[in-house]
């Protein structure tokens, strides 16, 4: 600070707490309230980094969200480091480390530096020019394109951050705590309503709070005194709520809005401890207000980019605000009024003011002439043509325009310079309007796009609308709040404003030079680096739409989506092409407005809470027995059971064998489970299932096939009737939920009349499997009234039994193939059930299984697995089960699809068996099946669905979806892999127990 | 985000319900009947129109009532909500 750069400013920076921070390794000073940006220009630090393709340094330029270039990696840990945050929005906090990103090896010497000198060959669409040559070399650009745009670092290691999500509701959202959504917000709240007021700064009053100036008077008092008395009003107004450093995020449609709320990231690290770092509030209004302000506009002219060059507007608020001057050899560029007061402010402060430059011919307005009374001088209809200073500018140099303002004339007059305010006018921030689908006008008077069209209940007021004068933004935001708000009267009706009126505008948007165009930078987009001519270029070859000269020369691509250039870039192609600038159209504004980080969108859905699961409630117990889980569904499932050191194979083969030589027990808990009661109950299952129910009787459990009404296998499943109108349904575990949905919807909307309720009990019982020849022996066990001879309890029937006072719901029912029971009790004793059977069955080696010990089982038997054997393409015909379908029924969901000319083509793919030539080559799931190798292309046949080694039949099994295949039984075929061609033979489905004998113990 | 009024339970957020497509398309009461093609013009074909839509849409997370919406699918504003069996505003 040796340089004098701090004035005495005590208002919003407190200098009794000096906080030290870390910059590019060297340790630097600054005080609570400094932004990081602040804090560096106080040091007379401006360069911070290098520009992203040509590697010119670059300062910081504005004191807001639309920095381009003093853009940091803060932090160095591994986990907390945060890449691309810009110095003007973080607070500097005691402690802060922060370092330049896109140089190599330093800011001050950077490598990247020679592509300035090599610039003319870096032109617009250079990348999509050179590195498209040869394809196969683009892998080797790949690396050095990345290694050489490094932007920053993103962390390595879990974000140990904790984050929240919040629901709000309000009557009114206000987007910007400025004076204009201050007023609105008074005015909402006078009128009762609850008021929601977002700011993303840390203190209210956007730019007015600081504004020092006489000129501007509201009521007859200084501007920002009256300020803060409403601020300090809004404060104690139980009807609003507010929230400061919260910035907008989205603006989604019916005005769902996402605000991200900074908690933690101005404390020093040491105070962060066990505090929520960020909160998304995710806001439902009624109605919003955006009052989001403007942001300043540059000057494009050559070599407008040096260290040392910033928005006057941001020059102003450094001195105001902060206490900080960002140089002693100040001059402005300008073509309007508001530089001037960044002219009064330098003034104010005693910080040398060597000129100021406006493109204008003349301006009379209050503020204009107080400057000129102060006797400083203006050059009148000059323009900078050039800069000079590498790493700062120390130079300008300006001449006269021509009449028409598209050339310089003159004598080159060279003026010294630390520091240049620019000012190129305003553009109103309508990023959120546009993202909530709202349509922009352009106004050809203040070249600017405003808010125009909206189906929302929105308003925009102040600045984001397009006033720009204090008594304008007054005066509309009362009249526009209060017919937004439909209120007659408010407490601001009688407000006196005292302002300087902006009289003359002139506008040029590519400032001309003494040089050629093609021999100057003028920079547009300073995060990538393109340049008035680049956009020049890319009309001349050919690119017309705004949309495509953007991706060609990348202007507003950047992680600022273009804020400062975007309108620079339009105004250019409408000057080149001839065209108004309200036909060319805007960019779309994406959300997030500002970039936000991972954490702050997932919140708390992190780790073990990332997504929900389910766990039977035997689930325990297959944790202490060493169970692998797989997911189905949302379902934890038992898959197997490995056993010392048994491979998923070894267990399969354990658990398949057991199960099929003495007895093995399934936890079945996860199928669906739904309850359908009414009169009309039995006709509902005629009419969703494939087969006929009219016969069932009570105490009987009958397979159901279930289509889509494209005719397509969608679930299956054993329904059960328990009493006359009353039936269980069982469904896949990953169908569920679809089939309830479904039978709901016909039940609701195509066959209202029919007297049928439905209720999912998934969750309320748990299920145990038992199965094996022993099975009948364990069971009787258990249940020793339990009448179990194939007379009184046979395949496919069903018990009410009392285990204690346990009800228990029996059914013979198999998957397996084998003689098995599965007992139902309400899910609170399914843990209690299944050790029952496990201790019962003891004796017998009863062997727990998981589903892929199922799965092979049900294989042996050729039983489908809907979801595996089928993928929506599959009728039952396909699927070789055309015994299920009734031929008695008039009508079934899906039933007239079956004859549909595409369903009844005899060259459908159908399920088949395949057995593979060598008994021990296991096929993959999911390989094709080819008849020919040589003939090129080669037809794909099918694929194969399922496929296990059985260690009952000693061989492996297969069962595919093949072309024609009822056709082919007894063909062979090659399933070719990557190394080698496997031989296979058609067969049957069924591989074990074609006679279904084991089904009866 | 849509805010659907739901007629059963009042406005609740978007992700409560599930979208079911087109409205009024009636199952045909006598499929055989059909043909080929009138069957197929019930199952396949929809007018995914830009303008007022006429669809059904379930309180899925909520009372799992089916209902109707008019929906203008340019802005996606939500014109009317109806119950299923009445017949479609005239918007
Ligand atoms: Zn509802």
């Amino acid at each position: 600070m040796s340089k004098n750069l701090r004035i005495n400013n005590k208002q919003f920076v407190d200098e009794t707490r000096k906080l030290s921070f870390i910059f590019n390794g060297k340790k630097l000073y600054g005080y609570k309230g400094d932004t990081l940006a602040s804090a560096l220009l106080s040091n007379d630090i401006h360069l911070v980094g290098r520009s992203f393709k040509y590697h010119r340094p670059r300062g910081i330029m504005t004191s807001g969200s639309e920095e381009p270039n003093a853009i940091l990696q803060i932090g160095n840990d591994d986990a907390l480091t945060d890449p691309n945050v810009r110095a003007t929005e973080i607070e500097l906090y005691d402690g802060l480390i922060c370092n330049s990103q896109n140089c190599w090896p330093s800011v001050k010497f950077d490598i990247g530096g020679i592509n300035n000198f090599l610039s003319p060959l870096l032109p617009a669409g250079f990348y999509y020019k050179t590195f498209m040559w040869p394809a196969s070399f683009w892998e080797k650009y790949e690396y050095f394109i990345r290694k050489s745009a490094g932007l920053g670092k993103s962390p390595t290691k879990q974000d140990p951050d904790m984050y929240d999500h919040r629901y709000m509701h309000c009557d009114i959202l206000i987007v910007g705590g400025g004076v204009s959504g201050l007023i609105a917000a008074k005015i909402a709240s006078d009128d009762n309503k609850k008021v929601l007021l977002l700011e993303d700064k840390e203190l209210l009053g956007g730019s007015l709070i600081y504004d020092d100036n006489d000129i501007s008077k509201i009521d007859n008092q200084k501007s920002s005194e009256w300020l803060k008395k409403l601020i300090e009003n809004i404060k104690n107004d139980k009807n609003i709520i507010i929230k400061t450093r919260t910035s907008l995020a989205a603006y989604h449609n019916y005005n769902f809005l996402l605000a991200r709320q900074n908690l933690t990231d101005h404390l020093s690290v040491n105070d962060r401890n066990n505090k929520i770092r960020q909160r998304l509030y995710k806001i439902r209004a009624k109605k919003v207000i955006i009052s989001t302000g403007a942001i300043e506009r540059p000057q494009v002219f050559h070599n407008n980019d040096r260290p040392g060059i910033m928005l006057a507007s941001a020059v102003k608020k450094y001195i105001d605000y902060y206490g900080v001057r960002c140089g002693l050899e100040n001059v402005i560029f300008t073509n309007n009024d508001s530089a001037y007061e960044t002219a009064l402010s330098l003034h104010k402060s005693g910080t040398k003011l060597n000129a100021i430059i406006d493109i204008r011919d003349n301006s009379s307005s209050e503020i204009v002439n107080k400057v000129k009374s102060l006797g400083i001088q203006i050059y009148w209809n000059h323009t900078v043509v050039n800069t000079k200073g590498y790493k700062r500018i120390n130079k300008i140099i300006i001449m006269k325009l021509n009449d028409k303002g598209n050339d310089v004339i003159g004598k080159k007059i060279e003026l010294n310079c630390d520091c240049l305010a620019i000012s190129g006018g305003w553009t109103p921030m309508v990023h959120l309007f546009t993202q909530s689908g709202g349509k922009l006008r352009f106004d050809n008077k203040d070249n600017i796009f405003v808010p125009d069209k909206t189906n929302l209940d929105q308003l925009s007021i102040g600045s984001a609308k397009g006033d720009f004068e204090l008594d304008d933004v007054l005066k509309n935001s009362i009249k526009d709040t209060k017919k937004f708000l439909n209120i007659e009267n408010s407490n601001f009706d009688k407000i006196d404003v005292k302002c300087s009126k902006e009289k003359e505008k002139k506008n040029i948007w590519l400032l001309p030079s003494d040089r050629p165009l093609s021999k100057t930078k003028p920079f547009l987009d300073y995060q990538n680096d393109s340049t008035a001519k680049d956009i020049k270029l890319a009309l001349r070859e050919g690119f017309k739409s705004i949309e495509h000269v953007k991706r060609y020369t990348t202007t507003g691509m950047g992680t600022d989506q273009g804020k400062l250039a975007n309108m620079h870039a339009l105004g250019i192609v409408a000057d080149t092409t001839n065209t108004n600038m309200g036909d060319l159209g805007t960019t779309t504004f994406r959300p997030p407005y500002t970039p936000l980080t991972f954490g702050t969108i997932v919140g708390r859905n992190v780790g073990q809470f990332f997504d929900i699961f389910r766990k039977t409630p035997m689930h325990e117990w297959h944790v202490e027995n060493n169970a692998k889980f797989e997911n189905v569904g949302q379902w934890k499932r038992a898959w197997y059971y490995p056993k010392d050191g048994e491979t998923m194979h070894d267990a399969v083969q354990r658990e398949s064998k057991a199960a099929r030589e003495s007895s093995g027990i399934l936890d079945a808990s996860t199928l669906g489970k739904i309850d359908i009661q009414g009169t009309d109950a039995n006709e509902f299952l005629n009419r969703v299932y494939t087969n006929a129910w009219s016969k069932l009787q009570i105490g009987k459990c009958r397979y159901g096939l279930m289509l889509n009404e494209d005719g397509m296998v969608y679930d299956d499943g054993v329904t059960t009737r328990l009493s006359e109108n009353h039936y269980l349904m069982t469904t896949t575990t990953g169908g569920a939920a679809n089939v309830m949905s479904k039978l709901e919807d016909y039940l609701q909307t195509e066959w209202p009349e029919l007297d049928v309720f439905l209720t999912s009990v998934t969750d309320h019982y748990a299920t145990a499997s038992v199965c094996g020849p022993n099975a009948k022996k364990i069971i009787n066990k258990i249940f020793k009234d339990l009448d179990l001879s194939d007379e009184s309890f046979p395949h496919m029937s069903f018990k009410e039994v009392k285990l204690g006072e346990i009800n228990c719901r029996v059914m013979r029912i198999s998957f397996t193939g084998e003689l098995s029971y599965e007992i139902n009790v309400e899910a609170s004793y399914g843990k209690y059930i299944w050790e029952k059977c496990i201790e019962a069955g003891k004796e017998f080696n009863i062997t727990p299984y998981g589903t892929e010990t199922m799965h092979l089982l049900r294989a042996e038997k050729g039983f489908i697995i809907v979801g595996q054997d089928t993928d929506g393409t599959m009728t039952p015909v396909d699927l070789q089960m055309d015994w299920i379908i009734s031929k008695k029924k008039y009508d079934f969901i899906g039933k007239r699809s079956l004859y549909r000319s595409d369903t009844i083509r005899e060259d459908r793919k159908q399920l088949v068996g395949l057995l593979t030539d060598d008994p021990n080559e296991i096929l993959e799931e999911g390989a094709q099946i080819v008849k020919d190798e040589n003939k090129k292309p080669v037809d794909m046949l099918g694929h194969v669905t399922s496929s296990y080694f059985s260690p009952t039949l000693k061989k492996s099994i297969a069962l595919a979806v093949l072309k024609e295949g009822k056709q082919l039984k007894g063909q062979k075929l090659l399933v070719p892999m990557i190394d080698k061609t496997i031989k296979v033979t058609v067969s049957d489905t069924i591989f074990l127990d074609k006679e279904n004998e084991r089904i009866n113990g | 985000m849509f805010l659907i009024n739901c007629p059963y339970c009042g406005e609740r957020d978007q992700s409560e319900f599930v979208s079911g497509g087109e409205a009024h398309i009636a199952r045909p009461k006598q499929p055989t009947e059909l043909n080929d093609d009138q069957w197929a013009e019930y199952l396949f074909m929809r007018k995914n129109i830009k303008g007022i839509q006429f669809e059904r849409w379930n309180h899925a997370h909520g009372c799992r009532k089916w209902f109707n919406v008019a929906r203008d699918t340019s802005n996606d504003k939500i014109e009317k909500i109806y119950k299923m069996g009445e017949q479609p505003p005239k918007i």
